[in-house]
């Protein structure tokens, strides 16, 4: 197969995609900027910290243990902590990585982020290779979190949506959303209960961090290869 | 204005989470994995998003799952997912208010 490995065409189309995701991005985003006002962070530091670390979930936790002076190793080992799923991701987009080094590699790792690898897999299925695919989708997603922290931060001190508004679904309406693109068929459905019956138990146990995630997505992984090697597939 | 304890404090997780982003794919590539791990891989995303998805649902009410319920049947039969966001976080909406 000899698809381009890196198009501004790609490019394009990865952030046109990926803009219908970021409507899921922007509640998340506005929280962590109303949390960031609300520890006393300034707006220069808000915006460094959704730009540098960008993985809203580990930013949240982070603010939620923030104090003065910061808790430094604390808030280090919940970034690790939360996005050690994100270890998992970079191998799962092998074929696309693989043919890329450079700048065009280190940017696609540092702009990896769960909706924009859930896009790629699924365009990823459908034959998409193109590395600019996977850094536009990243890149559009970076912008808006950029965007949506920085203007939650702004609002931080007028916009006080309680903890349960629904408003906040919108954060789960994504991942749900993006469900429906990466179900491949009826070889998903035992992998996708191991991961649910294994997610449910561990979030009981250590609500704090995304153990549950990395579990879920270790035992699906399990219970999926498990199921190839037992039909014999390749 | 930036606190230098802050500053540590971002590039701290800021590297953390690079080293997540980065080390986990330069390790797969140095270890050059069986067939079996990549026959795993390949059931990662989904599983990872159901990992996610399974205990804010339990954990939640009438709210979340009519909404997620919206949002699964709008991203299925229009292929969009923002207007699945969108058509899941209104319904979601509608039921928090008729409480």
């Amino acid at each position: 197969m000899n698809a381009p490995t890196f198009t501004a065409a790609g490019l394009a189309r990865g952030a046109r995609r990926s803009l219908a995701v970021a409507a899921g991005l922007a509640p998340f985003g506005l929280v962590v900027g109303v949390l960031a006002a609300g520890k006393g962070l300034s707006l220069t530091e808000t915006g460094l910290m959704s730009g540098l670390v960008f993985a809203g979930a580990s930013q949240i936790l982070a603010l939620d243990l923030w104090t003065h002076p910061a808790p430094v190793l604390a808030v280090s080992f919940a970034a690790f902590a939360v996005n050690l799923r994100m270890a998992l991701m970079g191998p799962a987009l092998a074929p696309w990585l693989e043919r890329l080094s450079g700048w065009r590699l280190w940017g696609n790792l540092f702009l990896l982020v769960d909706h924009g690898f859930a896009l790629a897999i699924a365009e990823g299925r459908k034959g998409e290779r193109d590395g600019g695919f996977l850094f536009g989708a990243g890149f559009a997603l970076w912008c808006a979190w950029l965007a949506c922290s920085l203007a939650g931060h702004l609002l931080g001190t007028t916009l006080h949506p309680p903890r349960g508004h629904p408003l906040f679904f919108a954060a789960l309406a994504a991942f749900v959303s993006l469900l429906v693109p990466l179900w491949r068929g009826r070889q998903d459905a035992l992998p996708w209960l191991a991961a649910a019956a294994v997610a449910l138990p561990v979030a009981h146990f250590a609500p704090h961090g995304a153990w549950h995630v990395v579990a879920a997505a270790l035992a699906g992984g399990l219970v999926g290869a498990f199921g190839e090697r037992r039909r014999g597939a390749p | 204005m930036i606190a230098a304890s802050n500053l540590v404090a971002i590039l701290g997780m800021a590297l953390a989470t690079l080293a997540c982003r980065a080390g986990g794919y330069f390790l797969f590539r140095a270890l050059r994995p069986s067939p079996f791990l990549r026959a795993m891989l390949g059931y990662v995303p989904g599983a990872l998003f159901v990992g996610y998805v399974a205990p804010a649902l339990a954990a939640g009410g009438a709210k979340e799952w009519v909404g997620a319920a919206a949002t699964l049947i709008t991203v299925r039969l229009s292929g969009n997912i923002a207007i699945g966001i969108a058509a899941g976080t209104v319904s979601a909406w509608l039921v928090w208010l008729a409480r």
